[in-house]
């Protein structure tokens, strides 16, 4: 049997491809024009929260709309940890600040909403997004008397290098996870919960845990962001739209790979850089709207769902007399 | 006592709206099992329609016999393309439900901003009845009484409807058992687009009464689907009664509210929402 030699073959290309990769985006900023590697900055951001929304939600089934919040979270860490033209923390602290925070706030949320079926996680989560929202708001007017805060400015490259540093550790993480018998946990409390329970897995820790490690990684991007927009209000940091791009970008990519949301993450923050930016801007919600129905309808698999079926119907038909 | 009778009458006088839209949200979701985020997009559709005939020279409460069937064609027809494939699709309810949550957010964007191109997004007011009326010494308008006095009368029809005629009995057995149901003889997919069509009507017609009583904005009708949701956890999932009186319950909770810090009138319904879901998830008239 020649098992070795196509193990190291595996080997060899789990290992090369994402070292390229991870090459080809150090160099990036040195090599590439200006507007693509902001471009870039927010392929790696919607990476992160794509991926990171898929780690739970995706093996699971619960569908957490609660992305904005820690988004959010993150972002307002900047803003009271990096404010402009103020003594303040170095960056990497306060990144470790807003990592820290999402997941403390998701871990309290996951532990209290543990009971609720998978549509009252999803309205909870959603509500706490417009909840944090208002509070914040409301907190700002009524006992600093502001609305908004200006956040120390970045340059690109900064915001780039500490994007792609977030980045590689959420994909390592999320391998990891992947490949752990934690995510094989994860896969069986999304098929059945009860038969989880009953097979010996502490259900409650492992999903409180590893929804509040998910977390840890989009609040750490928000404080990058934070540096990115430099004036933040809470409508801006607690954007609903931050808890629905990464839900249509895992399905749009297909939550059965890795490789999935990473796609759907490109493909879509494409999309949107062409649509709002040309003749189309009015209509960018629009036909938001329209391929969010469209995907849930045609591809529930997603893109790379979708080409593994076509591809196993192919070489299926070769090989399925040799399988019997 | 004042402050009470006022805070308490004002509450009752927009509870009934409230009333209106959870009832509709109570069939979607309850019956049909979307959890239909666009629900409140319904309301401001039936809102501007009636904006928009009034402009033209009729009568706005003339609009519910206009607005309140072609509400209910449109949510019909919606279900049964887009909800019906979900759901024939969907392996098991969890999918369903959570993959018709999303498409619900793909036509709330679109919906809106459907709206927003036609529009625009200033906010519109007619004048409609607007002279006041004094009950227990607190002054109110007129429109708000005859809004209320519509939207028990239209709640009040539909619980008879539900009680007393044979669809009633098969929307009512769909929402206990949808399989057992299709066993007995009940066009399940039938009925529940019958549902989703009722509640889209619900929310138009209750759109038709906000829109003589308050402003209204393109961009209104997400706050409206988050009352609807609060209370329809309130009441209990797919209790029409419930959501019949956590309607007035919510909306006497949001006048006092309002009346003490209107910041955060908003901020309290999470609060509920949260609060009832941690404590209570049946609601008050749940089983």
């Amino acid at each position: 049997m020649d098992f070795s030699k196509i193990n190291w073959k595996k080997a060899a290309i789990t290992a090369g491809i994402p070292l390229v990769i991870l090459i080809f985006l150090g160099l990036w900023p040195t090599i590439g024009p200006q507007y693509w590697v902001t471009l870039f900055s927010y392929f790696l951001l919607y990476i992160i929260i794509s991926v990171s929304w898929t780690i739970f939600s995706g093996a699971t089934g619960y569908i957490s709309l609660a992305s904005a919040a820690f988004y959010g979270i993150g972002i307002y860490a900047a803003a009271l940890f990096r404010e402009q033209f103020a003594a303040n923390l170095p960056l990497i602290v306060v990144v470790l600040i807003g990592g820290l925070a999402s997941f403390v706030l998701a871990f309290i949320v996951g532990a209290i909403t543990l009971r609720l079926k998978g549509i009252y996680f999803a309205m909870f989560t959603f509500g706490l997004v417009l909840l944090l929202k208002e509070v914040i708001y409301y907190w700002e007017i009524q006992f600093n008397d502001l609305r908004g805060r200006f956040v120390a400015p970045e340059s690109n490259d900064t915001i780039y290098y500490y994007l792609l540093g977030i980045f590689v550790i959420t994909m390592i993480v999320a391998y990891l996870i992947r490949r752990s018998k934690y995510g094989l946990a994860l896969q069986i409390i999304g098929e059945n919960e009860e038969a989880a329970a009953h097979t010996g897995i502490n259900v409650t820790m492992v999903k409180v845990l590893t929804y509040a490690v998910s977390a840890i990684f989009i609040g750490a991007a928000g404080v990058i962001m934070a540096t990115k927009l430099t004036y933040v209000d809470p409508g801006v940091a607690f954007s609903p739209m931050m808890s629905f791009s990464p839900v249509l970008m895992a399905i749009f990519g297909g939550m059965g790979s890795i490789y999935g949301p990473v796609i759907g993450a490109v493909i879509f923050t494409y999309i949107e850089e062409i649509l709002k930016t040309g003749s189309m801007k009015n209509y960018y919600m629009l036909i938001f709207g329209v391929i969010l129905i469209g995907v849930i309808l045609y591809l529930p698999n997603g893109i790379v769902g979708s080409i593994q079926n076509l591809w196993k119907r192919i070489s299926g038909a070769r090989r399925a007399h040799t399988r019997g | 006592m004042d402050l009470i009778i006022n805070i308490v009458l004002g509450g009752l006088l927009i509870g009934g709206i409230y009333s209106l839209i959870s009832m509709g949200l109570s069939l979607q979701y309850g019956v049909a099992k979307v959890l239909n985020i666009a629900h409140g997009e319904f309301l401001m559709v039936g809102a501007f329609i009636t904006y928009w005939l009034q402009q033209n020279g009729v009568d706005p409460l003339l609009t519910i016999v206009v607005g309140g069937p072609l509400l209910f064609l449109v949510g019909f027809i919606l279900y049964r393309t887009v909800f019906t494939s979900i759901r024939l699709k969907a392996p098991n309810t969890g999918v369903y439900e959570s993959n018709s949550l999303l498409a619900a957010f793909g036509l709330y964007f679109i919906v809106q901003n459907i709206a927003v191109l036609i529009w625009g997004t200033t906010p519109q007011r007619f004048s409609y009845l607007a002279s006041s009326v004094t009950i227990l010494g607190e002054d109110f308008n007129e429109n708000r009484l005859v809004a209320t006095a519509f939207a028990v009368a239209i709640g009040a029809a539909f619980y008879l409807f539900l009680e007393r005629t044979r669809i009633g009995k098969a929307i009512r057995a769909a929402a206990q058992d949808p399989l057992t149901a299709g066993l007995m003889g009940v066009d399940i997919n039938f009925v529940l687009a019958l549902c989703f069509g009722f509640g889209a009507a619900m929310a138009g017609l209750a759109g038709v009464l906000i829109s003589i009583c308050y402003p209204i904005t393109t961009t209104m009708g997400l706050g409206y689907t988050v009352i609807a949701i609060v209370v329809v956890t309130l009441g209990g999932l797919g209790s029409i009664p419930g959501s019949f009186i956590g309607g007035f319950i919510l909306g006497i909770i949001g006048t006092g509210v309002t009346y003490w810090e209107p910041g955060l009138a908003v901020a309290s319904y999470y609060v509920i929402f949260i609060i009832l879901l941690l404590v209570r998830p049946k609601g008050i008239m749940g089983k």
